[in-house]
Protein backbone atom coordinates (compact mmCIF):
# COMPACT_ATOMS: atom_id res chain seq x y z
CA UNK A 1 0.00 0.00 0.00
CA UNK A 2 2.76 2.36 1.02
CA UNK A 3 4.72 1.28 -2.07
CA UNK A 4 1.72 2.14 -4.30
CA UNK A 5 1.47 5.56 -2.74
CA UNK A 6 5.17 6.17 -3.38
CA UNK A 7 4.86 5.08 -7.00
CA UNK A 8 1.93 7.42 -7.51
CA UNK A 9 3.91 10.22 -5.97
CA UNK A 10 6.81 9.57 -8.39
CA UNK A 11 4.51 9.55 -11.39
CA UNK A 12 3.21 13.05 -10.82
CA UNK A 13 6.68 14.39 -9.90
CA UNK A 14 5.67 15.93 -6.60
CA UNK A 15 8.57 17.19 -4.53
CA UNK A 16 9.27 14.69 -1.75
CA UNK A 17 7.32 15.38 1.41
CA UNK A 18 4.63 17.64 -0.11
CA UNK A 19 0.94 16.87 0.27
CA UNK A 20 -2.13 17.68 -1.79
CA UNK A 21 -3.40 21.10 -0.80
CA UNK A 22 -5.96 23.58 -2.13
CA UNK A 23 -3.54 25.25 -4.57
CA UNK A 24 -2.40 22.00 -6.15
CA UNK A 25 -5.98 20.68 -6.40
CA UNK A 26 -7.25 23.89 -8.04
CA UNK A 27 -4.33 24.31 -10.43
CA UNK A 28 -4.27 20.65 -11.49
CA UNK A 29 -8.06 20.65 -11.95
CA UNK A 30 -7.93 23.75 -14.16
CA UNK A 31 -5.08 22.23 -16.17
CA UNK A 32 -7.05 19.06 -16.77
CA UNK A 33 -10.22 21.01 -17.65
CA UNK A 34 -8.30 23.12 -20.17
CA UNK A 35 -6.68 20.07 -21.75
CA UNK A 36 -10.17 18.50 -22.01
CA UNK A 37 -11.52 21.64 -23.73
CA UNK A 38 -8.78 21.42 -26.37
CA UNK A 39 -9.41 17.70 -26.92
CA UNK A 40 -13.18 18.29 -27.19
CA UNK A 41 -12.69 21.16 -29.66
CA UNK A 42 -10.46 19.03 -31.88
CA UNK A 43 -12.64 15.96 -31.49
CA UNK A 44 -15.82 17.85 -32.31
CA UNK A 45 -14.50 18.64 -35.78
CA UNK A 46 -13.88 14.97 -36.43
CA UNK A 47 -17.25 14.16 -34.88
CA UNK A 48 -18.96 16.68 -37.17
CA UNK A 49 -17.50 15.01 -40.24
CA UNK A 50 -18.45 11.54 -38.93
CA UNK A 51 -22.06 12.52 -38.07
CA UNK A 52 -22.45 14.11 -41.51
CA UNK A 53 -21.39 10.81 -43.07
CA UNK A 54 -18.10 12.09 -44.46
CA UNK A 55 -16.28 8.79 -44.92
CA UNK A 56 -12.45 8.59 -45.06
CA UNK A 57 -12.78 8.21 -48.85
CA UNK A 58 -14.95 11.32 -49.12
CA UNK A 59 -12.56 13.16 -46.80
CA UNK A 60 -9.61 12.32 -49.06
CA UNK A 61 -11.66 13.35 -52.10
CA UNK A 62 -12.33 16.74 -50.52
CA UNK A 63 -8.65 17.19 -49.75
CA UNK A 64 -7.60 16.21 -53.26
CA UNK A 65 -9.80 18.80 -54.93
CA UNK A 66 -7.87 21.38 -56.90
CA UNK A 67 -8.93 24.35 -54.73
CA UNK A 68 -8.06 22.67 -51.43
CA UNK A 69 -4.77 21.23 -52.69
CA UNK A 70 -3.88 24.63 -54.16
CA UNK A 71 -4.58 26.27 -50.80
CA UNK A 72 -2.43 23.76 -48.92
CA UNK A 73 0.40 24.10 -51.48
CA UNK A 74 0.37 27.91 -51.41
CA UNK A 75 0.24 27.86 -47.60
CA UNK A 76 3.29 25.61 -47.44
CA UNK A 77 5.27 27.57 -50.07
CA UNK A 78 4.56 30.98 -48.53
CA UNK A 79 4.99 29.88 -44.89
CA UNK A 80 8.30 28.12 -45.60
CA UNK A 81 9.55 31.19 -47.52
CA UNK A 82 8.47 33.29 -44.54
CA UNK A 83 10.29 30.92 -42.18
CA UNK A 84 13.56 31.39 -44.10
CA UNK A 85 13.16 35.19 -44.10
CA UNK A 86 12.19 35.21 -40.43
CA UNK A 87 15.30 33.22 -39.46
CA UNK A 88 17.55 35.48 -41.58
CA UNK A 89 16.26 38.53 -39.69
CA UNK A 90 15.46 37.10 -36.24
CA UNK A 91 18.81 35.42 -35.51
CA UNK A 92 20.96 38.58 -35.83
CA UNK A 93 18.28 40.74 -34.18
CA UNK A 94 17.90 38.30 -31.27
CA UNK A 95 21.70 38.17 -30.92
CA UNK A 96 21.97 41.98 -30.89
CA UNK A 97 19.24 42.27 -28.24
CA UNK A 98 20.88 39.57 -26.15
CA UNK A 99 24.48 40.73 -26.30
CA UNK A 100 24.69 44.47 -26.90
CA UNK A 101 23.82 47.37 -24.62
CA UNK A 102 23.11 50.57 -26.55
CA UNK A 103 21.11 53.77 -26.12
CA UNK A 104 17.43 53.27 -26.92
CA UNK A 105 17.64 49.51 -26.50
CA UNK A 106 14.46 49.30 -24.41
CA UNK A 107 12.56 51.38 -27.00
CA UNK A 108 13.73 49.09 -29.79
CA UNK A 109 12.85 46.00 -27.74
CA UNK A 110 9.35 47.40 -27.24
CA UNK A 111 9.00 48.10 -30.97
CA UNK A 112 10.10 44.55 -31.77
CA UNK A 113 7.31 43.25 -29.52
CA UNK A 114 4.60 45.44 -31.07
CA UNK A 115 3.44 42.86 -33.67
CA UNK A 116 2.83 40.36 -30.83
CA UNK A 117 0.32 42.63 -29.09
CA UNK A 118 -1.27 44.19 -32.20
CA UNK A 119 -4.48 42.65 -33.52
CA UNK A 120 -3.19 40.91 -36.70
CA UNK A 121 -5.70 42.73 -38.89
CA UNK A 122 -3.98 46.02 -37.98
CA UNK A 123 -0.85 44.73 -39.72
CA UNK A 124 -2.88 44.27 -42.90
CA UNK A 125 -4.27 47.78 -42.55
CA UNK A 126 -0.78 49.18 -41.95
CA UNK A 127 0.51 47.46 -45.10
CA UNK A 128 -2.43 48.86 -47.07
CA UNK A 129 -1.65 52.34 -45.79
CA UNK A 130 2.11 52.02 -46.44
CA UNK A 131 1.76 50.81 -50.04
CA UNK A 132 -1.01 53.29 -50.72
CA UNK A 133 1.11 56.39 -50.17
CA UNK A 134 4.60 57.87 -50.46
CA UNK A 135 7.59 55.56 -50.59
CA UNK A 136 5.44 52.43 -50.33
CA UNK A 137 3.37 53.62 -53.30
CA UNK A 138 6.54 54.01 -55.36
CA UNK A 139 7.71 50.54 -54.38
CA UNK A 140 4.33 49.17 -55.42
CA UNK A 141 4.60 50.95 -58.78
CA UNK A 142 8.14 49.63 -59.21
CA UNK A 143 6.99 46.09 -58.53
CA UNK A 144 4.09 46.54 -60.93
CA UNK A 145 6.57 47.75 -63.59
CA UNK A 146 8.49 44.49 -63.14
CA UNK A 147 5.27 42.53 -63.55
CA UNK A 148 4.80 41.79 -59.85
CA UNK A 149 1.78 42.56 -57.76
CA UNK A 150 1.30 42.66 -54.01
CA UNK A 151 -1.95 40.70 -54.25
CA UNK A 152 0.08 37.55 -54.77
CA UNK A 153 2.40 35.26 -52.80
CA UNK A 154 4.57 38.35 -52.19
CA UNK A 155 1.79 40.03 -50.21
CA UNK A 156 1.03 36.80 -48.34
CA UNK A 157 4.69 36.45 -47.31
CA UNK A 158 4.77 40.10 -46.18
CA UNK A 159 1.75 39.55 -43.91
CA UNK A 160 3.06 36.25 -42.55
CA UNK A 161 6.51 37.76 -41.96
CA UNK A 162 5.23 40.75 -39.99
CA UNK A 163 2.84 38.65 -37.90
CA UNK A 164 5.36 35.95 -37.00
CA UNK A 165 8.83 37.50 -36.75
CA UNK A 166 8.46 38.96 -33.25
CA UNK A 167 7.80 35.49 -31.81
CA UNK A 168 10.99 34.21 -33.39
CA UNK A 169 13.02 37.20 -32.19
CA UNK A 170 11.80 36.58 -28.62
CA UNK A 171 12.78 32.91 -28.86
CA UNK A 172 16.21 33.60 -30.41
CA UNK A 173 16.99 36.25 -27.81
CA UNK A 174 16.09 33.82 -25.02
CA UNK A 175 18.30 31.15 -26.62
CA UNK A 176 21.28 33.49 -26.89
CA UNK A 177 20.68 34.67 -23.30
CA UNK A 178 20.91 31.05 -22.19
CA UNK A 179 24.09 30.26 -24.17
CA UNK A 180 27.08 30.27 -21.78
CA UNK A 181 29.28 33.27 -22.60
CA UNK A 182 32.26 31.70 -20.85
CA UNK A 183 32.36 29.17 -23.66
CA UNK A 184 32.55 32.02 -26.17
CA UNK A 185 35.52 33.42 -24.26
CA UNK A 186 37.22 30.04 -24.38
CA UNK A 187 36.61 29.84 -28.12
CA UNK A 188 38.14 33.30 -28.60
CA UNK A 189 41.20 32.28 -26.59
CA UNK A 190 41.55 29.13 -28.72
CA UNK A 191 41.90 31.16 -31.89
CA UNK A 192 38.35 31.83 -33.10
CA UNK A 193 37.42 35.18 -34.59
CA UNK A 194 34.21 36.75 -33.22
CA UNK A 195 32.35 35.47 -36.31
CA UNK A 196 33.94 32.02 -35.94
CA UNK A 197 32.90 31.95 -32.28
CA UNK A 198 29.33 32.81 -33.25
CA UNK A 199 29.24 30.11 -35.94
CA UNK A 200 31.11 27.35 -34.11
CA UNK A 201 29.97 27.88 -30.51
CA UNK A 202 27.10 30.34 -29.99
CA UNK A 203 24.82 29.05 -32.76
CA UNK A 204 25.23 25.36 -31.84
CA UNK A 205 24.62 26.18 -28.17
CA UNK A 206 21.44 28.09 -29.05
CA UNK A 207 20.37 25.68 -31.80
CA UNK A 208 17.42 24.02 -30.06
CA UNK A 209 15.87 27.34 -29.06
CA UNK A 210 16.45 28.83 -32.51
CA UNK A 211 14.77 25.91 -34.25
CA UNK A 212 11.91 25.93 -31.76
CA UNK A 213 11.47 29.68 -32.34
CA UNK A 214 11.52 29.14 -36.11
CA UNK A 215 8.89 26.44 -35.89
CA UNK A 216 6.66 28.56 -33.67
CA UNK A 217 7.01 31.42 -36.17
CA UNK A 218 6.17 29.06 -39.04
CA UNK A 219 3.08 27.78 -37.19
CA UNK A 220 2.02 31.40 -36.60
CA UNK A 221 2.65 32.28 -40.26
CA UNK A 222 0.64 29.41 -41.69
CA UNK A 223 -2.37 30.47 -39.61
CA UNK A 224 -2.40 34.16 -40.64
CA UNK A 225 -5.87 35.23 -41.73
CA UNK A 226 -6.91 38.79 -40.83
CA UNK A 227 -4.06 40.67 -42.56
CA UNK A 228 -4.51 38.56 -45.70
CA UNK A 229 -8.21 39.43 -45.89
CA UNK A 230 -7.33 43.13 -45.69
CA UNK A 231 -4.13 43.31 -47.76
CA UNK A 232 -4.20 40.44 -50.25
CA UNK A 233 -7.85 39.47 -50.57
CA UNK A 234 -9.37 36.08 -51.30
CA UNK A 235 -8.88 35.69 -55.05
CA UNK A 236 -8.33 32.15 -56.36
CA UNK A 237 -4.59 32.78 -56.87
CA UNK A 238 -4.02 33.87 -53.27
CA UNK A 239 -6.04 31.31 -51.36
CA UNK A 240 -4.12 29.84 -48.46
CA UNK A 241 -5.63 27.44 -45.93
CA UNK A 242 -7.16 30.02 -43.56
CA UNK A 243 -8.76 32.04 -46.37
CA UNK A 244 -9.89 28.86 -48.16
CA UNK A 245 -11.56 27.69 -44.92
CA UNK A 246 -13.36 30.99 -44.55
CA UNK A 247 -14.51 31.02 -48.20
CA UNK A 248 -15.83 27.45 -47.99
CA UNK A 249 -17.70 28.31 -44.77
CA UNK A 250 -19.19 31.42 -46.35
CA UNK A 251 -20.70 29.39 -49.20
CA UNK A 252 -21.97 26.63 -46.88
CA UNK A 253 -19.34 23.96 -47.63
CA UNK A 254 -18.85 23.24 -43.96
CA UNK A 255 -17.40 19.74 -44.50
CA UNK A 256 -14.70 21.17 -46.79
CA UNK A 257 -13.86 23.86 -44.22
CA UNK A 258 -13.56 21.21 -41.49
CA UNK A 259 -11.40 19.01 -43.70
CA UNK A 260 -8.96 21.91 -44.26
CA UNK A 261 -9.10 22.69 -40.54
CA UNK A 262 -8.07 19.12 -39.72
CA UNK A 263 -5.09 19.40 -42.07
CA UNK A 264 -4.11 22.66 -40.28
CA UNK A 265 -4.45 20.89 -36.95
CA UNK A 266 -2.26 18.02 -38.09
CA UNK A 267 0.43 20.47 -39.25
CA UNK A 268 0.26 22.47 -36.01
CA UNK A 269 0.42 19.25 -34.00
CA UNK A 270 3.49 18.10 -35.92
CA UNK A 271 5.13 21.50 -35.37
CA UNK A 272 4.44 21.37 -31.62
CA UNK A 273 5.78 17.83 -31.44
CA UNK A 274 9.03 18.99 -33.04
CA UNK A 275 9.22 21.94 -30.62
CA UNK A 276 8.75 19.60 -27.65
CA UNK A 277 11.41 17.31 -29.04
CA UNK A 278 13.88 20.15 -29.60
CA UNK A 279 13.52 22.20 -26.44
CA UNK A 280 15.86 20.77 -23.77
CA UNK A 281 14.14 19.50 -20.67
CA UNK A 282 10.78 18.99 -22.34
CA UNK A 283 9.54 15.45 -22.30
CA UNK A 284 6.24 13.70 -22.95
CA UNK A 285 6.01 12.27 -19.42
CA UNK B 1 57.53 35.60 -21.07
CA UNK B 2 54.65 37.62 -19.57
CA UNK B 3 55.17 41.24 -18.68
CA UNK B 4 52.40 43.45 -17.34
CA UNK B 5 53.14 47.11 -16.86
CA UNK B 6 50.72 49.29 -14.87
CA UNK B 7 47.66 47.45 -16.15
CA UNK B 8 44.37 48.96 -14.97
CA UNK B 9 40.78 48.18 -15.86
CA UNK B 10 37.23 48.75 -14.71
CA UNK B 11 34.40 46.25 -14.60
CA UNK B 12 31.23 47.81 -13.25
CA UNK B 13 32.15 49.22 -9.82
CA UNK B 14 35.28 47.09 -9.55
CA UNK B 15 38.59 48.73 -10.33
CA UNK B 16 41.89 46.97 -10.95
CA UNK B 17 44.65 49.28 -9.73
CA UNK B 18 47.93 49.43 -11.66
CA UNK B 19 49.33 45.90 -11.79
CA UNK B 20 52.91 45.21 -12.86
CA UNK B 21 54.11 41.64 -13.03
CA UNK B 22 56.70 39.54 -14.82
CA UNK B 23 56.48 35.77 -15.26
CA UNK B 24 59.62 34.20 -16.73
CA UNK B 25 59.63 31.47 -19.38
CA UNK B 26 58.93 28.09 -17.82
CA UNK B 27 57.81 29.64 -14.51
CA UNK B 28 54.78 28.37 -12.60
CA UNK B 29 53.25 31.48 -11.04
CA UNK B 30 50.38 31.05 -8.59
CA UNK B 31 48.06 34.01 -8.12
CA UNK B 32 46.20 33.97 -4.81
CA UNK B 33 43.68 36.24 -3.15
CA UNK B 34 40.22 36.33 -1.67
CA UNK B 35 37.09 36.17 -3.85
CA UNK B 36 36.49 39.47 -5.63
CA UNK B 37 40.12 40.61 -5.45
CA UNK B 38 40.42 40.75 -9.26
CA UNK B 39 42.37 37.55 -10.03
CA UNK B 40 40.01 36.26 -12.72
CA UNK B 41 39.72 39.71 -14.31
CA UNK B 42 43.50 39.95 -14.53
CA UNK B 43 43.65 36.50 -16.13
CA UNK B 44 41.00 37.50 -18.66
CA UNK B 45 42.83 40.75 -19.38
CA UNK B 46 45.99 38.81 -20.22
CA UNK B 47 43.92 36.56 -22.51
CA UNK B 48 42.44 39.65 -24.20
CA UNK B 49 38.92 38.78 -23.09
CA UNK B 50 38.39 42.05 -21.21
CA UNK B 51 39.67 45.40 -22.35
CA UNK B 52 42.23 47.13 -20.16
CA UNK B 53 42.00 50.83 -19.40
CA UNK B 54 45.70 51.61 -19.39
CA UNK B 55 49.10 49.95 -19.20
CA UNK B 56 50.64 47.32 -21.45
CA UNK B 57 50.75 43.55 -21.80
CA UNK B 58 53.66 41.78 -23.50
CA UNK B 59 53.87 38.05 -24.18
CA UNK B 60 57.09 36.47 -25.42
CA UNK B 61 58.55 39.94 -25.96
CA UNK B 62 55.69 41.15 -28.15
CA UNK B 63 53.30 43.88 -27.08
CA UNK B 64 49.81 42.35 -27.32
CA UNK B 65 47.94 45.10 -25.46
CA UNK B 66 45.69 45.79 -28.44
CA UNK B 67 45.80 42.30 -29.98
CA UNK B 68 42.69 40.13 -30.31
CA UNK B 69 42.67 37.01 -28.11
CA UNK B 70 43.31 34.73 -31.09
CA UNK B 71 46.65 36.40 -31.82
CA UNK B 72 48.01 36.17 -28.25
CA UNK B 73 48.76 32.42 -28.12
CA UNK B 74 47.50 32.11 -24.58
CA UNK B 75 45.91 28.84 -23.42
CA UNK B 76 42.98 29.61 -21.11
CA UNK B 77 41.25 27.19 -18.76
CA UNK B 78 38.35 28.78 -16.84
CA UNK B 79 37.16 27.54 -13.47
CA UNK B 80 34.33 25.52 -14.99
CA UNK B 81 36.71 24.10 -17.65
CA UNK B 82 34.37 25.47 -20.34
CA UNK B 83 34.16 22.34 -22.48
CA UNK B 84 31.88 22.71 -25.49
CA UNK B 85 28.88 20.45 -24.83
CA UNK B 86 28.02 20.12 -28.53
CA UNK B 87 31.43 18.63 -29.36
CA UNK B 88 32.98 15.32 -28.39
CA UNK B 89 36.14 15.17 -26.28
CA UNK B 90 38.18 14.85 -29.49
CA UNK B 91 36.30 17.79 -31.02
CA UNK B 92 37.09 19.88 -27.96
CA UNK B 93 40.78 19.03 -27.91
CA UNK B 94 41.31 19.65 -31.63
CA UNK B 95 39.08 22.76 -31.66
CA UNK B 96 41.91 25.29 -31.57
CA UNK B 97 43.82 23.57 -34.36
CA UNK B 98 40.72 23.14 -36.52
CA UNK B 99 39.75 26.82 -36.30
CA UNK B 100 43.24 27.61 -37.57
CA UNK B 101 42.62 25.45 -40.62
CA UNK B 102 44.14 22.11 -39.62
CA UNK B 103 42.08 19.13 -40.75
CA UNK B 104 40.60 16.81 -38.11
CA UNK B 105 42.94 13.87 -38.90
CA UNK B 106 46.09 15.98 -38.85
CA UNK B 107 44.87 17.72 -35.69
CA UNK B 108 44.34 14.36 -33.99
CA UNK B 109 47.89 13.33 -34.93
CA UNK B 110 49.25 16.61 -33.53
CA UNK B 111 47.45 16.34 -30.20
CA UNK B 112 48.30 12.64 -29.71
CA UNK B 113 51.34 13.27 -27.43
CA UNK B 114 49.33 15.67 -25.23
CA UNK B 115 46.37 13.30 -25.11
CA UNK B 116 48.67 10.46 -24.15
CA UNK B 117 50.48 12.53 -21.51
CA UNK B 118 47.22 13.56 -19.86
CA UNK B 119 45.76 10.06 -20.12
CA UNK B 120 42.55 11.03 -21.89
CA UNK B 121 42.97 8.85 -24.99
CA UNK B 122 40.17 6.50 -23.93
CA UNK B 123 37.76 9.48 -23.70
CA UNK B 124 38.30 10.82 -27.22
CA UNK B 125 35.07 9.46 -28.73
CA UNK B 126 32.92 10.37 -25.76
CA UNK B 127 30.57 13.27 -25.17
CA UNK B 128 31.81 15.84 -22.66
CA UNK B 129 28.55 15.79 -20.75
CA UNK B 130 29.16 12.79 -18.49
CA UNK B 131 32.86 13.24 -17.75
CA UNK B 132 34.00 13.30 -14.12
CA UNK B 133 35.46 16.50 -12.66
CA UNK B 134 39.03 15.24 -13.05
CA UNK B 135 38.47 14.07 -16.63
CA UNK B 136 36.86 17.41 -17.49
CA UNK B 137 39.87 19.36 -16.23
CA UNK B 138 42.31 17.06 -18.06
CA UNK B 139 40.41 17.53 -21.33
CA UNK B 140 40.32 21.31 -20.82
CA UNK B 141 44.06 21.32 -20.18
CA UNK B 142 44.72 19.16 -23.25
CA UNK B 143 42.62 21.56 -25.34
CA UNK B 144 44.56 24.57 -24.07
CA UNK B 145 47.94 22.88 -24.68
CA UNK B 146 46.95 21.63 -28.15
CA UNK B 147 47.38 25.09 -29.67
CA UNK B 148 51.03 25.22 -28.54
CA UNK B 149 50.50 28.30 -26.32
CA UNK B 150 53.31 30.53 -25.14
CA UNK B 151 51.49 31.07 -21.87
CA UNK B 152 48.92 29.07 -19.92
CA UNK B 153 46.31 30.86 -17.80
CA UNK B 154 44.51 28.50 -15.40
CA UNK B 155 41.66 30.14 -13.50
CA UNK B 156 41.03 27.98 -10.44
CA UNK B 157 41.34 24.78 -12.44
CA UNK B 158 40.99 22.43 -9.44
CA UNK B 159 38.83 24.47 -7.06
CA UNK B 160 35.65 22.61 -7.95
CA UNK B 161 37.23 19.17 -7.58
CA UNK B 162 37.02 16.86 -4.59
CA UNK B 163 40.16 16.34 -2.50
CA UNK B 164 41.30 12.99 -3.97
CA UNK B 165 40.89 14.29 -7.54
CA UNK B 166 42.71 17.48 -6.61
CA UNK B 167 45.59 15.41 -5.25
CA UNK B 168 45.68 13.57 -8.57
CA UNK B 169 45.47 16.66 -10.81
CA UNK B 170 47.96 18.95 -9.04
CA UNK B 171 51.05 16.77 -9.62
CA UNK B 172 49.86 16.20 -13.18
CA UNK B 173 49.66 19.96 -13.75
CA UNK B 174 53.19 20.29 -12.44
CA UNK B 175 54.59 17.48 -14.61
CA UNK B 176 52.81 18.64 -17.74
CA UNK B 177 53.96 22.21 -17.22
CA UNK B 178 57.57 21.07 -16.80
CA UNK B 179 57.37 18.73 -19.80
CA UNK B 180 55.92 21.31 -22.17
CA UNK B 181 57.91 24.15 -20.62
CA UNK B 182 55.08 26.63 -20.93
CA UNK B 183 54.95 29.60 -18.54
CA UNK B 184 51.85 29.24 -16.38
CA UNK B 185 49.71 31.54 -14.28
CA UNK B 186 47.47 29.55 -11.95
CA UNK B 187 44.74 31.19 -9.86
CA UNK B 188 43.82 29.51 -6.58
CA UNK B 189 42.76 30.08 -2.96
CA UNK B 190 44.58 27.17 -1.40
CA UNK B 191 47.96 27.41 0.26
CA UNK B 192 48.48 23.65 -0.21
CA UNK B 193 47.84 24.00 -3.93
CA UNK B 194 50.32 26.87 -4.14
CA UNK B 195 52.90 24.91 -2.14
CA UNK B 196 52.55 21.94 -4.49
CA UNK B 197 52.85 23.94 -7.71
CA UNK B 198 54.34 27.40 -7.41
CA UNK B 199 57.77 28.65 -8.33
CA UNK B 200 56.50 32.08 -7.32
CA UNK B 201 53.34 33.38 -5.73
CA UNK B 202 51.45 36.66 -6.06
CA UNK B 203 48.74 37.85 -3.69
CA UNK B 204 45.92 40.12 -4.81
CA UNK B 205 43.60 42.08 -2.57
CA UNK B 206 40.88 44.59 -3.49
CA UNK B 207 42.11 45.01 -7.06
CA UNK B 208 45.81 45.37 -6.18
CA UNK B 209 48.70 42.97 -6.57
CA UNK B 210 50.10 43.49 -3.09
CA UNK B 211 53.12 41.18 -3.01
CA UNK B 212 55.01 38.63 -5.12
CA UNK B 213 57.79 36.19 -4.21
CA UNK B 214 58.32 32.64 -3.08
CA UNK B 215 55.64 31.14 -0.88
CA UNK B 216 58.09 30.86 2.02
CA UNK B 217 59.10 34.53 1.66
CA UNK B 218 55.51 35.72 1.58
CA UNK B 219 54.57 33.63 4.60
CA UNK B 220 57.64 34.80 6.52
CA UNK B 221 57.49 38.47 5.54
CA UNK B 222 53.93 39.44 4.62
CA UNK B 223 53.79 42.97 3.25
CA UNK B 224 50.18 43.49 4.30
CA UNK B 225 47.45 42.09 6.47
CA UNK B 226 45.81 40.53 3.37
CA UNK B 227 48.91 38.40 2.77
CA UNK B 228 49.16 37.48 6.46
CA UNK B 229 45.53 36.35 6.49
CA UNK B 230 45.98 34.27 3.34
CA UNK B 231 49.31 32.75 4.36
CA UNK B 232 49.34 32.60 8.16
CA UNK B 233 52.52 31.44 9.87
CA UNK B 234 52.20 27.84 10.98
Amino acid sequence: MARDADDRSDRIHRPAGTRWHLLSVVSMSLLIVFACIIVVLIGSQVAYLVTHRVTPGAFLKILSSRAVLGGIRLSLITSLTTLVLVLIFAIPIGYALSRYRFPGRSVIETLVDVPIVLPPVVIGLALLAFFGTGLGGKVKEGLAGAGWTLTSAIGIVMCQFLVSISYCIRATKASFDAADRRLEKVALSLGCSPWGTFRRVTLPLARSGLLAGGIMAWARAIGVFGPLMVFVGTGPRVQVMPTAMWLELSVGNIEVAFAIALVSLAMAGAALAVVHWLVPGRTWT
Amino acid sequence: MLRLRDVTLRAGRFRLHPVSLTVAAGDYFVLMGPTGSGKSLLVQAVCGLVRIESGSIAIDGKDVTAAEPRFRRVGYVPQTAGLFPHLSVAGNITFGLEVRGTGRRQALRKVAPIVQRLGVGHLMGRSTVNLSGGETQKVALARALACDPKLLMLDEPVSALDEPTRREICPLLNQVQRQFGVATVHVCHSREEAAALADRVGVMSAGRLVQTGSLADLAAHPAEEAVRRLLPKD
